[in-house]
């Protein structure tokens, strides 16, 4: 039965490719159509090569093969868009790196950062996370038997024809939108496959109570799906081409565009993310999370103010005056359930603060919450009218940005990492304790060159754009406010170059470790470094 | 009904389901009769122990 469907569905996306490979006039189209034809192909032939394997089907295991190749994915798009980001960063300083080449101006490099690193890298670390976290506290193996192995590797299809899209200019423009309708298709139903999934496997839980870090992925995944649907709402201009045109317009298309965006950021690099902290520093440090209460308030009350901050990015716009202090409003009271948040990832250390001295991974989680509290206190103070008229449209916003997105995703995302990595190959460690501590020191200073620059850089431009002369001109040019942020993009991209650094240190340490070498510092390992139940081979669900 | 009194009356509303939401849930948070449910929900992620769940009653 499950065979035949994922054969079925195989079948259909190959027809559907060959019948646009024919059909289209459209470059990009005959292109993408390719891929879908070859991974139809290649999944197809997946599916009969493994018609009778028993491991898909054993209830008594847990389901790991999507995990694993989730989490290698985020690792190798991770220093994709890490390493495209600090390219187009050295660009803002020396414009000559754009190479007057279309495929790498800056225009198209920009979008391929921001979806590499949420999307691509981001996206896989919570695929990852979530469903790691879903079997162990719902006891209970992933639903399924193709299904998860189709929303991994839909998602990494996703990813590339996104990724090779806005390289060949393809793009509808919209911020972190930018993937084109039938992209947007694609991807709407692999993200459905991934709701099922999830709930499949709550449903047949053997754990009664549904585990905090679950409430905030399916959050996460719910959520995502209706503004990714909603924001997306375009019309084609032709079945057989990429071009399409949103069905909102002016003010309306703005207010969709930023209540998307700012949510994309509540519920992808957050609420997700805060899945991540309920689970693996728990995991890490062997204690219950410092307040259960807490979390459940923090869930509710964060998810239900999240949603209405995104007009605070349309402050002194077309949007009307009550929309835009309604958006501050609710941004100011995120302080609460952020704070409440962050309070309850640091006192789950509470009598084992010594970990955070001995265990660079316990530092990485830590120090990504404390992040988190940092550029959630922050965000709202910018979204305040009067700090936003010299914030916004400078590059205090991109520092801020990245102070959350470095700071507390990239941070997280790596302590999940080197959490997931041996207790998914079964190891007793990473391969190097030293080279995580290595990884933290690099990857830290590189974060605080670059938001410190920007904070510098974004407030200098801020001022230099309102200041007037005796007359009452402006008193400088743009090229003039472009020229005295050459030193801070210097500091930004060195910074940048140092996060890069740092996560080909954990990509080299990841390999070692699934290669399977002898732990080079195994005595300083914590227990909790080891995969769960090493010694008594690998661990069964118990049958029902 | 105008448009000022629709818009009226959704904003009350919203306010009221708000926060009657709120407290509903600080009650079912803080319900000191909840707090043994709770600590059980704590402990979930750390009680992943093959061997002990095995024979754990659910």
């Amino acid at each position: 039965m499950a065979n035949s469907l994922a054969l079925a569905g195989a079948a259909i996306c190959a027809a559907l490719g060959l019948v646009l490979i024919v059909a289209t006039e459209d470059k990009v189209m005959a292109f993408h159509a390719t891929l879908l034809l070859l991974s139809a192909l290649i999944a197809g032939w997946a599916v009969i090569r493994r018609r009778d394997d028993a491991d898909l089907r054993d209830q008594t295991k847990y389901f790991d093969g999507p995990i694993k190749v989730a989490t290698i994915a985020a690792v190798f798009w991770g220093i994709a868009g890490f390493l495209v980001g600090d390219v187009i960063a050295w660009q803002l300083a020396f414009p000559v790196l754009n190479f007057d080449l279309p495929w790498t101006n800056f225009g198209r490099l920009r979008p391929l950062h921001t979806s590499a690193v949420i999307f691509a890298f981001g996206g896989n670390v919570l695929l990852a996370t979530s469903f790691y976290c879903v079997q162990r506290t719902s006891r209970a193996r992933l639903a399924g038997v193709w299904s998860p192995w189709f929303v991994v590797w839909g998602f990494q299809l996703f990813v590339v024809l996104a990724a090779t899209g806005y390289l060949l200019g393809v793009t509808q423009g919209k911020e972190y939108a930018e993937p084109e309708w039938y992209v947007d298709i694609w991807l709407t139903i692999v993200w459905v496959a991934y709701l099922l999934v999830f709930l499949g496997t709550l449903m047949k839980r053997r754990e009664p109570h549904i585990y905090v870090a679950n409430w905030f992925f399916l959050a996460f995944i719910v959520t995502v799906a209706m503004l990714h649907l909603v924001n997306n709402m375009t019309l084609p201009v032709s079945w057989t081409g990429t071009r399409s045109y949103i069905i909102y317009s002016g003010v309306q298309d703005a207010m969709t565009q930023w209540w998307y965006g700012h949510n994309a950021v509540g519920f992808f690099l957050t609420a997700g993310f805060l899945g991540i902290m309920y689970y693996f520093i728990p995991k890490r440090v062997e204690r219950p999370v410092y307040s259960y209460r807490l979390s459940i308030v923090h869930f509710w009350s964060l998810i239900f103010l999240y949603i209405w901050a995104g007009p605070h990015h349309l402050h002194y716009t077309a949007l009307p005056d009550w929309a835009q202090t309604l958006g501050a409003t609710f941004s100011i009271m995120l302080w609460m359930p952020s704070w409440g948040g962050m309070i309850n990832g640091l006192m789950t250390l509470s009598g084992a603060w010594d970990r955070l001295r001995t265990d660079p991974v316990v530092r990485l989680l830590v120090v990504s919450v404390a992040f988190y509290g940092m550029s959630t206190f922050e965000g709202p103070l910018m979204s305040v009218k009067a700090v936003n008229s010299l914030s916004h449209y400078t590059d205090w916003t991109i520092g801020h940005v990245h102070s959350g997105a470095l700071g507390w995703v990239g941070m997280v995302s790596f302590g999940a990492i080197y959490c997931l990595v041996p207790w998914l190959w079964n190891r007793k460690g990473m391969y190097s304790l030293k080279l995580i501590e290595w990884h933290f020191w690099i990857a830290t200073i590189g974060i605080l060159l670059y938001i410190t620059s920007m904070w510098v850089g974004g407030i200098v431009q801020g001022l230099m754009w309102r200041a007037y002369d005796a007359l009452g001109f402006l008193q400088y040019s743009f090229a003039e406010t472009v020229e005295a942020l050459h030193i801070p993009y210097l500091i930004r991209a060195t910074g940048g170059l140092l996060f890069v650094i740092g996560s080909f240190i954990m990509a080299y340490n990841v390999w070692r470790t699934v290669r399977g070498d002898a732990l080079v510092d195994e005595e300083d390992q914590p227990s909790s470094a080891a995969a769960p139940g090493l010694d008594t081979g690998p661990q069964p669900v118990a049958a029902e | 009904m105008d448009y000022q009194t629709v818009t009226l009356l959704s904003q009350y509303t919203a306010l009221a389901l708000f926060i009657g939401l709120f407290v509903a849930v600080l009650i079912y948070a803080l319900r000191p009769s909840n707090r043994k449910y709770f600590d059980h929900a704590a402990k979930i992620p750390l009680e992943d122990d093959p061997d002990e769940h095995i024979s754990r009653k659910i």
